[in-house]
């Protein structure tokens, strides 16, 4: 996958978790996700559309999950919180819908999030596309941001932009 | 001053709350999606509409178009994750005073709302 579009979404992971979350995310090395990758326990999950398409999975333990959700929504929360869902598909949502700004000449559109709670569970993705893993550490603890995603559509460039009068 | 807040997440609408208190305003009105802000707009005009893009039912930028058909000075800000030229430039064509990008934060939420009422001659 282009590093194009994966520098987006480490700036992005940075960027919602220290502004809205108070928590600084170290992101190591991104990886090809392997066949007998790690279960998680809460998984937030945002598709992308239009010129790219694929999804976005932000996977935790229910620890993790439970102290990032609380410290995001300044309350505390559990997984059977009422708001609990709603609280990690919204960092989700963020941390999709910040990096396709940078998707530079392309025009893609997410989903709203979907959420599964449910311990030790795999997420399946697009066998079609690379599946990268982007390993995140914080002060809560580890977590992962796994995305898959196929150009369909190759970037309109600025002078297209220009001729087209956009 | 009364404010509607819409938004589908409740904990985006409760840490926009929250800023709004440190600003002094208590009297907030919520909906979360466009469907139920134009049910509460039918019965009360506030005096702020803090909008998010990506809603089911009917999105932010619906909602917009369909408030503006009628009402052109209603005070709108966009609080959204749409953050793409191309999007800013759509929500202001549709008529939004404002924009927010998240992630926020409640000194920018705060400023971008002082600034909007100020420009419009509305005391925040």
């Amino acid at each position: 996958m282009d590093v194009r579009y994966i520098n987006p979404f480490i700036a992005s992971i940075k960027n919602v978790f220290s502004t809205m979350v108070q928590t600084e995310v170290t992101v190591g090395k991104p990886v090809l996700k392997p066949t007998n990758d790690r279960a998680v326990d809460v998984s937030s999950v945002i598709g992308l559309s239009g010129d790219i398409v694929g999804a976005v999975v932000l996977g935790f333990s229910c620890d993790v999950a439970c102290k990032l959700a609380s410290t995001f929504a300044g309350i505390e929360m559990t997984l059977d919180h009422a708001d609990f869902s709603d609280a990690i598909g919204e960092l989700a949502n963020m941390v999709a819908g910040n990096a396709k700004k940078d998707f530079t000449g392309h025009d893609v559109s997410i989903s709203l999030p979907s959420v599964i709670v449910g311990k030790g569970h795999h997420v399946s993705q697009l066998k079609t596309s690379p599946r990268l893993v982007i390993p995140c550490s914080s002060a809560a603890g580890s977590f992962d941001v796994e995305i898959a995603m196929v150009v369909k559509k190759a970037p309109v460039t600025e002078t297209e932009v220009a001729v087209a009068g956009v | 001053m009364k404010i509607l807040l819409v938004d589908d997440s409740r904990t985006i609408r409760n840490i926009q709350k929250s800023t709004l208190a440190t600003m002094g305003h208590t009297d907030i009105l919520e909906a979360a999606d466009g469907v139920e802000a134009l049910a509460v707009l039918a019965d009360v005009r506030p005096d702020l509409v803090l909008v998010d893009w990506n809603m089911p039912n009917m999105d932010g930028i619906t909602l917009i178009r369909k408030v503006r058909e009628t009402d052109q000075k209603l005070p709108m800000i966009m609080v959204t994750t749409e953050a793409e030229k191309t999007r800013v430039m759509e929500a202001l064509r549709a008529g939004v005073n404002n924009y927010v990008v998240k992630p926020f934060t409640a000194e920018t939420l705060a400023e971008k709302i002082n600034a909007t009422m100020s420009k419009l001659g509305v005391p925040a």
